[in-house]
Formats: structure tokens, sequence, C-alpha cells
């Protein structure tokens, strides 16, 4: 093999792990704080890159009903969790988040469709929408069983999986679909090319980890995201809601899922099902991190990517099996490493 | 606490229970504004099952009414909220982060301006804390992190601090400077209720103490009264040879 290929193999391999770090990094912080194990987030993916493709078609994605559907499921549990005291204030809040927000962004979402609104708009409307079913999906699934155990969770997240996926399925049908590039510059530096698509996606993958750096360092919110993370109990008895840590944690991951999305939609051909197969491989950098370390899953992420890139063209029909085979030395080392790992007692 | 004088916090036939074995019993107390309350009691008598109860983190049968309103119903954030703080036995402090970051989460749910009053009162009263500011809460020492324990419930500026064993595993010199310390607050306004094994030292602080066994409480009055009572010497102070049983 010469120089050219490896390199292009290598460079292939970081712009795949850079989206695979951002999912990871996704689910590090899902877990840590809710102690979900975020099986849908490849769901988010799927749903970013499906949404902002249709809308750029001029269509009106369904997942813009499914975020006013499941609004209308939350309202409904707010109230009923809250019976006891019904303030006009609460319910004027959670008619405002649940119901008046979701049918918003699909007036928003059916007005300009068609009316080909510049492409910054519409990720805006794709990542609201994803954002709003990120939240929702925390509120109707997670938040009634925020006490029980991983397991219970993990079925949990399961179940929304294979749900959001035969969402997609009606919504998007299964045929594959593309979305326009965000960035057509490119220019060459020596044997390499580089697309605009690609350096998009390092900036935003570097912009994120940045952002999320200063977020958890320098502001309350972070910090009380953080807090939640290292001792629930010691966080609520300084009054910080359990059920606001995991909605941050849910919005940030829905977010996260849906700008992968968005960002690998111009390069591949994305079908309903594929987002699972991305959040997998986010999930194994994850696991490698040990779902406890940032740094560790985002070199992981990028060890996944170039693993997969080299794998595809050495024996492209064991790709997927090769980048999955790496989860067992890692799972024989860690359990190596410490014996045995009793489950948090609530 | 003076009768006519309306209680801070009055829980009253409180029972908390572990599925079907009832760890407190029928048990009602009172705080007043600056006032030390202590509860003392031998190793497994409810005492830090009834604190939990009181603060919503363990289900409480019976009433609970803070400052007059019954909060037998609010979630734990909602009592914090309210003006209950909870030091709890374990402490429960965020060990990954810095002294600093743990004092203003304390603050979470207060306004900025404040918190900042509040981070110059706890700095005052643990100038330790101010030094080791930048520092990691879980490489402080015991002593330390009770005090970060402290400050933190403190920061949220309290109405009543419940204080779960705070001289537990410290060395006599630091549990000294603490109960200095409690004695401080009633002057800044703020009332205690504290859970104590060390009964001498909380006996001298309070104002009154109720007396725990078995889940339910045998005694209560003020403290120097408590203090010199035969049973409570024979039990817990140590005093007597011959202990005769009051179980």
């Amino acid at each position: 093999m010469n120089t050219t290929i490896m390199l292009f193999l290598v460079q292939d391999g970081i712009t795949n792990g850079a989206i695979y770090a951002l999912l990871g990094l996704a689910l590090v912080l899902v877990f840590a704080v809710t102690r979900v194990i975020l099986i849908p987030q490849g769901e988010f993916v799927t749903y970013g890159a499906l949404t902002y493709a249709s809308l750029s078609s001029g269509q009106v994605p369904g997942t813009a009903r499914l975020a006013v559907a499941m609004g209308i499921v939350a309202f409904c549990l707010d109230l009923f969790a809250g019976r006891r005291s019904l303030h006009p204030r609460l319910v004027g809040r959670a008619f405002a988040i649940n119901i008046i927000l979701p049918v918003v962004i699909f007036a928003l979402t059916s007005w300009l469709a068609g009316r080909h609104p510049p492409i910054a708009v519409n990720i805006a409307l794709s990542l609201s929408i994803v954002a709003a079913i990120g939240v929702f999906l925390y509120r109707i699934v997670f938040q009634p069983l925020a006490h029980t155990s991983v397991l219970v969770l993990l079925i949990a997240s399961v179940g929304c999986h294979l749900a959001l996926q035969g969402f997609g399925l009606v919504f998007f049908g299964a045929e594959g679909q593309r979305g326009p590039t965000i960035a057509d510059v490119a220019f060459t530096l020596g044997p390499l090319r580089f697309t605009g698509q690609s350096i998009t996606v390092y900036a935003i993958t570097i912009a994120f980890i940045v952002g999320l750096w200063l977020f958890f360092g320098l502001t309350l919110y972070g910090k009380a995201l953080r807090a939640t993370a290292i001792n629930r109990l010691g966080a609520r008895l300084v009054g910080i809601r359990t059920t606001l840590s995991g909605q941050i944690a849910f919005l940030l991951a829905s977010v996260i899922g849906a700008i992968s999305g968005i960002l690998i939609v111009p390069i591949t051909t994305l079908y309903y099902d594929t987002g699972f197969l991305i959040g997998l491989k986010g999930f194994i950098a994850a696991i490698i991190g040990g779902l406890v370390s940032y740094p560790l899953t985002a070199v992981a992420a990028l060890v996944v990517g170039t693993v997969e890139a080299f794998s595809s063209f050495y024996a492209s029909n064991f790709k997927e099996v090769i980048v999955f085979t790496l989860i067992i030395p890692v799972l024989l080392l860690r359990s190596l490493a410490a014996p045995a790992v009793e489950e948090e007692k609530d | 606490m003076n009768p006519g004088m309306s209680a801070l916090l009055s829980v009253s036939d409180a029972h908390v229970a572990y599925g079907k074995v009832e760890a407190v019993r029928s048990v009602s107390l009172e705080v007043g504004d600056n006032e030390i309350v202590t509860i003392i009691g031998a190793n497994g008598a409810g005492k830090t099952t009834l604190l939990n109860a009181i603060m919503g983190i363990l289900p409480l049968r019976g009433r609970v009414a803070f400052a007059g309103d019954d909060i037998a119903k609010l979630e734990i954030e909602d009592r914090v909220a309210a003006g209950l703080s909870l030091v709890p036995e374990h402490r429960e402090l965020f060990a990954t982060m810095n002294v600093e970051d743990n004092l203003q989460l304390g603050a979470f749910r207060i306004a900025k301006a404040t918190a900042a009053k509040s981070f110059a009162r706890v700095y005052t009263l643990f100038p330790r804390l101010k030094e080791r500011r930048k520092q990691l809460a879980g490489t402080l020492s015991g002593g330390e992190q009770q005090m970060l324990a402290m400050g933190r419930a403190l920061m949220g500026a309290p109405r009543l601090l419940m204080l779960d064993e705070p001289s537990l595993g410290l060395a006599p010199i630091v549990v000294a400077d603490i109960f200095r310390t409690i004695g401080e607050l009633r002057a800044s306004g703020v009332s205690v209720l504290l859970i104590e094994q060390n009964a001498q030292a909380a006996l001298q602080i309070a104002d009154r103490a109720y007396v725990m066994e078995l889940g339910e409480f045998i005694l209560d009055g003020p403290a120097k009264d408590i203090a010199t009572n035969q049973r409570v010497a024979a039990s817990y102070l140590g005093f007597q040879h011959e202990a005769t049983s009051v179980i």
C-alpha cells in the first residue's frame, strides 16, 4: 500500500471518527447523568439527517408531527404528575414547553417547507424538531423510570429505539436520502483533497467539544449536570432537580445526534435504520471510555473511525465485524482491571 | 422551646418504615427559631432515618410542617427551596469538583447576589475552605470535608440546618472546632437540628434535647436537664459504672 492511500484512509477515518466522538460524548453524558444507555441515539442521527434532507427537498417531515404528538403526551403526564397542586403558573409553563413550542416549530416547518429557505434555516428547524423529540422522550419514558435500575432503563431504551425506528420508516420510507452539502468549497493539500464538508465536520466536532468543556467547566447549569453525575443525592440536597439534569442531558444528546446526522447526510446515503449502526460505533467508543471518561471516548472514537476506514479498504465485507470485534478485547481488559462492579444502589 | 412560640419545624406522629420494619415510631418534635436542638441516642436508634425522612429522602407517614407550611408531600428539592437543609452522614460531596464549585452549587437555588454574600459568610465561618478553594473536595481531610459539607449546606441560606453526626470519625480538636461553629450559627439566625453519638458535646451547645431509643423518643427537655438525667448519664455519657438498662 502506498502513502497516498494510507493518508486517504486516515483522513476518512478521522472524519468518521469525529462523528463517532460526538455521539460517544453524548452517550457518556447521558449515562453519567441519568444512567440511561441511550440506544435511540442512532435515531436522533437518522431523524436529524432525514428531517434535514426532507426539508431541503421541500417536504414537511413527519418528525415535526411526532414532536407535537409527544408534546401532548408530555403535557398530560405533567398535569397528571402535578395533579395535587395545579398552580396556574405550573400549568402555563407546562403548556408553553409541551404544546406551544412544538406547535410553533411545526407551523414554521409547514410554512417554510417548499419556500426554499436557506440551508441554515433548514438546519435550525431540523435541530429544534429533534431536540424537542429528545426532551419529550426523556419526559415520557425515562423520567417516570428515573428511580429504577440500569437494566430497566436499558430495556426501556431498546424499546424507544425500536419504536423510533418504526416511526422513521413511516415518516421517511424505505428509500435512502441524501441532503445538500453545507459547504461546497474544496482545496488540495499535497495528495489530500479536503472538501468543505469534511472541514465542517472537523470544525463542528471541535467546536462542540470546546463548547461542552466550557459549559461543564464554567456555567452553573453545566456544573449542576456534573454534580448530578458525581453524586445524585448530593445534587438533590442542594436543590438540583434530577429531572432538570435529565432534560438538559437529553437535549444535548438529541442536538448532538441531529448535528451528526446533518453532517453525514451529504456524504453518505442514509436510510431510516442507518443511524442505529452509526450510534453503535459511538457506543463502542463510549464503552472503551468506560462510559465515564470524555477524553478517552474521543480518542477511542478516532480509533474506531480509522479501523473502520482501513477494514473497509482491505476487507470491506467484514468492515462492521472488525469494528464491533474491537469491543471484545476492551471488555476483557476492563473486566480484568476491575473484577466486580456492583450496580449502584438507589 | 417556649410554649406559645411558633415552631420553625414541627413533626408530629411520624412513622418511617423500611418495608414492614418500622425504624421510627410515632415521633413528634419541634425546633424553634434560633434554637439548637439535638437528638441523642445509640447507634441504630433511628436518628439518621428520622432526619432523612424529614428531608424527604425516605417516605414518612405523619405530619411535617416547616415555617407553618405542610411539607410532607414535597420533593427534596422543594424542601431545600423552602429553607431546609441537611448535611448527611456521608456528606455526599461532589468529590471530583473543587471546593469553590461545591460551594457554588450549594447556592444553586438562590439569586446570584445572595450567593456572593453566602460565599463571604461561609469563608468567614471556615477560613480553611478559603485556603483550599481550588482543591478537589475528595482530596480534603475528613474535618475539611465536614466543613465543606456544612459550608455547602449554608450557601443556600437555609433557615434550619440539620446535621447528621458531624463529629463522626474526626479528631477531637476538629470536633471542638466544628461544634464551636455550630454554636456560632445561632447568632446568624440559623436553627440547628443536630444528631450526635457524642452526646456530651451535643448537650453542651444545644438548647433542648430528645433522647431516642429503638425508634422512639423516650425523653425530652432542656439540654441541661437531659445532661444531668440519671438514665441518660448512665447510657450515653458513661458516668456510672453500672448502667441501668433503659430498654
